[in-house]
């Protein structure tokens, strides 16, 4: 079974398309990244799949129940990072946790949540007293505390310096190894290939790729690319069998080329190409 | 594995450490909220020591101590009330508490029990700490009565549990936690000020008694007096008696409205 199934969700406000006919399902122990620009739907889509948002159209089923009418049990099962609002603060981060499991029927154990997201050093000290990212990990251990079945992070590292963002990374892994069901949107590309397994794309309120993190964008658009300087003017190929074209290549032009280079493209460039198409109007098929 | 939520009473009573913990780390409801009646007790015994009234037949004399003791419980009861749970609940709606929380299983029911049982615990403190000022610092006479004490009592906690209603219900004003100590702060002055807590209410203008008496805080202001003031003071009242049971039908239609108020719009967050 799985996870989560979303089948042609939409959200449309007054006369702007927020989500426009989105499908994906995840499975039960697998991290799902949705990528896509500021604005393009992430958010709205994590939203409804976490209750917080009601949808147009489409069918939504979050370990078998809508999320919409959900009930507090089904809370009891599901986790969400908040983006820290500044609603904490008073009370230690211990006290804090703490009482937030007394929330749930299978917390935790708090010590371990706390060790977990890297705060045992600051577990008595008032949440307000600490840095923007300490915050933040506080919001994750409050996510992870009942012990969730499926974890929601929506822009989970926004803000974090890059020390504090591997450090993040390992504790999502921990969770994974775990069996967690994690979905995650983000807009830093290297974040989704460290954590996705599966992945997909969202512009404009449009899915314009799904599927493995390590193959979004089709074979195609990861063709590896050859490029060298020749008689002065900078050349590019882009070729399935690079080794054997640079072969031809010496060959032909009878001396080491200029400035050789081989590049496969990553997810960075291969999501840029899958904006840029998708905003020229190109409509790609997964 | 154990899928049986906590019991609903059980979290509420956790909410109630919870709140009460982060109210007393939080200075600036303390000492508007807790401290303020108690301060403004002083100032207004202070500011009127020379005052005594002589009353034919009580076999006493009134100072200012006994003359704004009543007043101070009824704003004790009015800001720890509505002041402070309207403030905190219009905070807690716009800096993400609420939607923290209807993230995670919790019963509404269990937050409001920790809202009520945080108002209840510090409003009974904070009228202990302003009954005892009264009457060790500035002589105020005290009831001595068992009747008197349980009039008290009722019109205390009835009165409490209307001012802490309205509180939920003005916390729907602000439009952000910023403006929240802005917007309602001032209602709350006006409400004292025609309610008969820093002004005799028999010398307000017919028309402001008569809006005023559709607020309960006039009737939980009467209701004190008759518990506190000798009893030839009825006198001075409207209609020349306390009406107690209009004191508890007041209160009680407002507790009533309240409920069915709070339990048809309240909402951990507005989906859209």
């Amino acid at each position: 079974m799985s996870a989560i199934e979303v089948v042609g969700l939409s959200k449309r406000y007054k006369d702007f398309q927020a989500v426009d006919d989105v499908s994906f399902s995840v499975s039960r122990g697998e991290t799902f990244v949705l990528l896509g620009p500021n604005g393009a739907g992430k958010t709205t889509t994590i939203e409804i799949l976490e209750g917080f948002r009601t949808r147009t159209s489409g069918e939504v089923k979050v370990l078998g129940q809508d999320p919409q009418s959900a009930s507090r049990a089904f809370r009891a099962r599901i986790g969400i990072v908040q983006q820290s609002a500044g609603d904490l603060g008073r009370l230690s981060v211990r006290d804090t946790i703490t009482h937030f499991a007394s929330l749930y029927p299978n917390p935790r154990k708090v010590e371990e949540v706390i060790e977990a997201v890297g705060l045992h050093g600051k577990a008595s000290e008032p949440i307000k007293k600490l840095s923007g990212g300490q915050q933040h990990r506080v919001d994750v251990a409050l996510g992870l505390i009942g012990n969730p079945e499926v974890l929601f992070l929506d822009e989970p590292t926004t803000g974090f310096d890059p020390e504090v963002r591997r450090a993040f990374w390992e504790v999502i892994r921990g969770l994974q190894q775990e069996g967690m069901t994690i979905m995650l949107t983000t807009h830093y590309l290297d974040e989704a290939e460290e954590l996705g397994h599966r992945g997909g794309v969202i512009v404009d309120g449009k899915l314009v790729a799904l599927g493995k993190i390590a193959e979004i964008g089709g074979r195609d658009s990861r063709k590896p690319e050859v490029s060298w300087v020749e008689a002065g003017v900078q050349r590019i190929e882009r070729t399935d069998s690079p080794s054997l074209f640079i072969g031809e290549l010496s060959k032909r032009i009878g001396t080491e080329p200029e400035n050789l280079q081989v590049k496969v493209p990553n997810l960075e460039q291969v999501y840029l190409q899958l904006i840029a198409e998708h905003r020229n109007g190109v409509k790609i098929e997964d | 594995m154990k899928t049986e939520l906590p019991s609903i009473l059980g979290v509420g009573i956790k909410r109630i450490g919870y709140e009460l913990k982060s109210y007393i780390r939080t200075p600036d409801a303390v000492f508007f909220n807790f401290f303020f009646p108690l301060m403004m007790l002083v100032i207004f015994t202070a500011a009127f020591s020379n005052l005594e009234i002589d009353v034919p037949g009580a076999g006493r004399v009134l100072t200012s101590a006994d003359v704004y003791l009543p007043a101070m419980l009824a704003m004790g009861v009015l800001v720890s009330g509505t002041q402070n749970l309207g403030i905190d609940m219009a905070i807690e709606k716009h800096d993400g508490t609420l939607r923290r929380l209807s993230g995670s299983p919790i019963s509404p029911v269990s937050y409001f029990i920790g809202k009520f049982g945080q108002v209840f615990v510090s409003a009974t403190l904070q009228a202990v700490a302003i009954v005892l000022t009264a009457r060790f610092v500035f002589g105020a006479y005290l009831p001595e009565t068992m009747e008197l004490w349980l009039t008290f009592a009722w019109v205390f906690y009835l009165g409490l549990l209307a001012s802490s209603i309205l509180g939920i219900a003005i916390s729907a004003l602000p439009r952000s936690a910023k403006s929240a100590n802005a917007v309602i702060l001032p209602p709350i002055l006006i409400l004292q000020f025609i309610s008969g807590i820093y002004l005799s209410f028999t010398t307000l203008p017919e028309w402001l008694q008569n809006f005023a008496s559709v607020f309960p805080v006039k009737w939980i202001g009467q209701g004190f007096r008759a518990v506190f003031y000798p009893d030839q003071f009825k006198s001075v009242e409207l209609g020349g008696d306390w009406f107690l049971d209009q004191v508890a039908i007041a209160i009680t239609i407002w507790v009533a409205l309240g409920v069915v108020f709070t339990l048809l719009t309240f909402r951990w967050v507005k989906k859209s």
